[in-house]
Order: C-alpha cells, then sequence, then structure tokens
C-alpha cells in the first residue's frame, strides 16, 4: 500500500510538471515517467500483461514524442563522457531487468492453459450480472475500465475532427460567443 | 418544401423515407438488448448513425441538419460520455468504481443485469452522435458556401464577411 501511494504521489507530480514545464522536451519525459509509473503500478497489483503491454506502448510514444521534439539529429555525441549518465542509464537498466524478471514470473509458464479467468466468468457471469450476453458481462463489468478508456479515446478523436476540420478556427477579440460548432450561416 | 436539387433522386428520396424509421428502430432494438442478445451500444449507436448519414445523403444536408445539427450532435456526444463515466461514479454509492450496484433481477428480462442497460444506452448515444458528427465534419465543413443549394443573396451577403474574419 505505501509503494502504491509513493508512486502515485510520483504519478501527480510528474503530471504537475509536464503541464507546468516551458520546455516540451521535459514536459514529453515527465509524461513518459508517468507512463512507467502507471506501469509498475500494474506490476504491483498483480497485472503482468498490462504493465508489459504498458511498457512497451510507453517506449515507442516516447520515442516518436521525443523523436518529434528535437530538432536536431545528433545531439547528444560529445568530446568528453558523461560519467553521471552513463551510470544513470546503468541504474536503470538494472531497475528494469529487475521488474521485468517480476513480470515474466508472473505470467503463466508457457503451455499451460489460460482458462483460469475466463472459466470463472463462464460459470458466475450470469449469476454475477444478471447479463445473458456474457461479451456484454465482461466488456461493461468485468473489463469495464477497458470500456472507459476506449470511450474516452473515441471522445478525444471526434474532439479533435471537430475542432481541426471546422472553418472558423477560434474567436477574435470582443466577438460574441456563438452556439454553432462547425458550419457557418444559418440552417 | 424540398428544393428539387438537394439529395438524390425521387426513387432514393422513396426508398429511403420508408426505411430511414426501421434502421433506427433496429439500432434502438440492439442498444437497449444488449445485455440480453448480441449488439449492445458500440453497434446499436453505429446503425442509428448510419440511418441519419442515409437521411443526409439521400434528402440532402439541409432537411437532415435541421433535424439533426452538428451542435446537437456534439452536445449529445458530451452528454454520452458523461452519462457513462457518471453511471461509473455512481458505483460508490455500494463501495467501488463501476460497482454494479443495482439489483441484478432475473435474466432474460428487459430490465435486468442492474446498470449494464444504462451504460449501454450511455455509449449509444455516444457513439451515434459522434460518428454522425464526423461524418458532418468531414464532409460538410468548410465547404458549405463552395457548393450551391443556397440561395444567391445569402451567399453574396455572407462571403465577405468570412473573408474579412479570416484576414484579420
Amino acid at each position: 500500500m505505501l509503494i502504491m501511494i509513493f508512486l502515485l504521489i510520483f504519478m501527480n507530480l510528474g503530471a504537475i510538471i509536464a503541464i507546468e514545464a516551458k520546455s516540451l522536451l521535459s514536459a514529453v519525459i515527465s509524461i513518459g515517467a508517468v507512463g512507467f509509473g502507471v506501469s509498475i503500478m500494474f506490476l504491483f497489483l498483480g497485472a503482468p500483461d498490462l504493465a508489459i503491454t504498458q511498457v512497451v506502448v510507453e517506449i515507442l510514444i516516447l520515442i516518436i514524442l521525443i523523436r518529434g521534439t528535437i530538432r536536431l539529429d545528433n545531439t547528444a555525441i560529445e568530446k568528453y563522457r558523461d560519467t553521471f549518465a552513463m551510470v544513470a542509464s546503468l541504474i536503470f537498466f538494472g531497475l528494469f531487468l529487475t521488474f521485468a524478471y517480476v513480470a515474466f514470473k508472473a505470467l503463466p509458464e508457457f503451455g499451460h492453459p489460460l482458462m483460469r479467468v475466463s472459466r470463472e466468468y463462464l460459470q458466475h457471469g450470469v449469476e454475477k450480472t444478471g447479463a445473458t450476453n456474457i461479451v456484454m458481462s465482461v466488456v461493461l463489468d468485468y473489463r469495464a475500465y477497458d470500456t472507459l478508456g476506449e470511450a474516452t479515446v473515441l471522445f478525444t478523436s471526434i474532439v479533435g475532427a471537430f475542432v481541426v476540420l471546422r472553418r472558423q478556427g477560434r474567436k477574435k477579440v470582443g466577438q460574441k460567443d456563438t452556439t454553432k460548432v462547425g458550419i457557418p450561416g444559418d440552417f | 418544401m424540398i428544393p428539387e436539387q438537394e439529395g438524390m433522386t425521387l426513387i432514393v428520396k422513396t426508398i429511403g423515407r420508408l426505411v430511414i424509421n426501421f434502421i433506427l428502430l433496429f439500432g434502438i432494438y440492439i442498444i437497449l438488448y444488449g445485455h440480453i442478445t448480441p449488439g449492445g451500444g458500440f453497434p446499436g449507436g453505429v446503425i442509428v448513425a448510419t440511418g441519419y448519414i442515409l437521411l443526409m445523403l439521400s434528402f440532402g444536408r439541409r432537411i437532415a441538419l435541421r433535424k439533426f445539427g452538428d451542435m446537437t450532435a456534439s452536445l449529445l456526444d458530451n452528454f454520452g460520455a458523461l452519462a457513462f463515466l457518471i453511471v461509473a461514479l455512481l458505483g460508490f454509492v455500494g463501495g467501488y468504481f463501476f460497482l454494479n450496484f443495482i439489483s441484478q433481477g432475473t435474466p432474460f428480462q428487459l430490465f435486468s443485469a442492474g446498470t449494464l442497460p444504462l451504460s449501454n444506452i450511455a455509449i449509444g448515444l455516444k457513439v451515434s452522435a459522434s460518428l454522425y458528427g464526423v461524418f458532418v465534419a468531414l464532409a460538410i465543413f468548410g465547404k458549405v458556401l463552395v457548393g450551391g443549394g443556397r440561395a444567391q443573396g445569402e451567399a453574396a451577403s455572407e462571403e465577405p464577411s468570412d473573408q474579412k474574419e479570416q484576414q484579420g
């Protein structure tokens, strides 16, 4: 429980830094820190598959975002050897290996049947949720967090489409706030 | 009165007038019975959105936007997302997030399975409004003043003011 609270404080600090940072690169790096905190939290909550997925996605997104924010190529090459950077990367590599060992140990063995969770759903799904459509009982009850995340993704993409595609981007100073979303004129 | 030029031909309009109601009814059925039969909020919402897109394709944008405007689509999208979140938050009444706090009832009844129908309705609203809205955004936004179907006087009166806004 203590490590959960510590991780929660760490992630909140990272999110606040990501919002408040002036430099875009440090904001991206703090978002990456938040994502890795989420993956460690998944690991301690007993969901190693989610932790592995989170780590992989986080690395990919971090690489893409950092490549998008850095303008020049090869900014890290310098004459002298940076001891601090080497020690820090070694430490973090060791940490990564440790957590990866924990995560892969928690996964079921290769070839072992994975019906432990789904058998529970199939046997007690109807009496616990009351839904005879087993897909709905999984999507909206057992795995409702997933559905909430998907709804959020859809919502964000639709808001992005509305904002990008509308004719007039932003209000001018002193302009009245109209209720129109994207179509000028009267219909 | 429906202008002659808007939308597709009379054949498409007649068939559309017959079919659209049933498409919407089928979508609502899929949403409401999602916890009993195959289906749910997402496919039902897609079917409802398809009905309105058919309305817009066959009768033209003027009729369709009068029935279901872009502002309404945006509002319903927001409302559906908020309603799903509120259903999730109401689980704190009994203990934790996403708790199925309403009594389950007997299986195979319409009013059963606790909060699942409510979530289905919220997702259905959200998906139908957002898919219709993104269709409107891709098809119409920024193209209204270009095509025909609008009186000349209106277009002439609005064109300069719009250009001025874009410059300033």
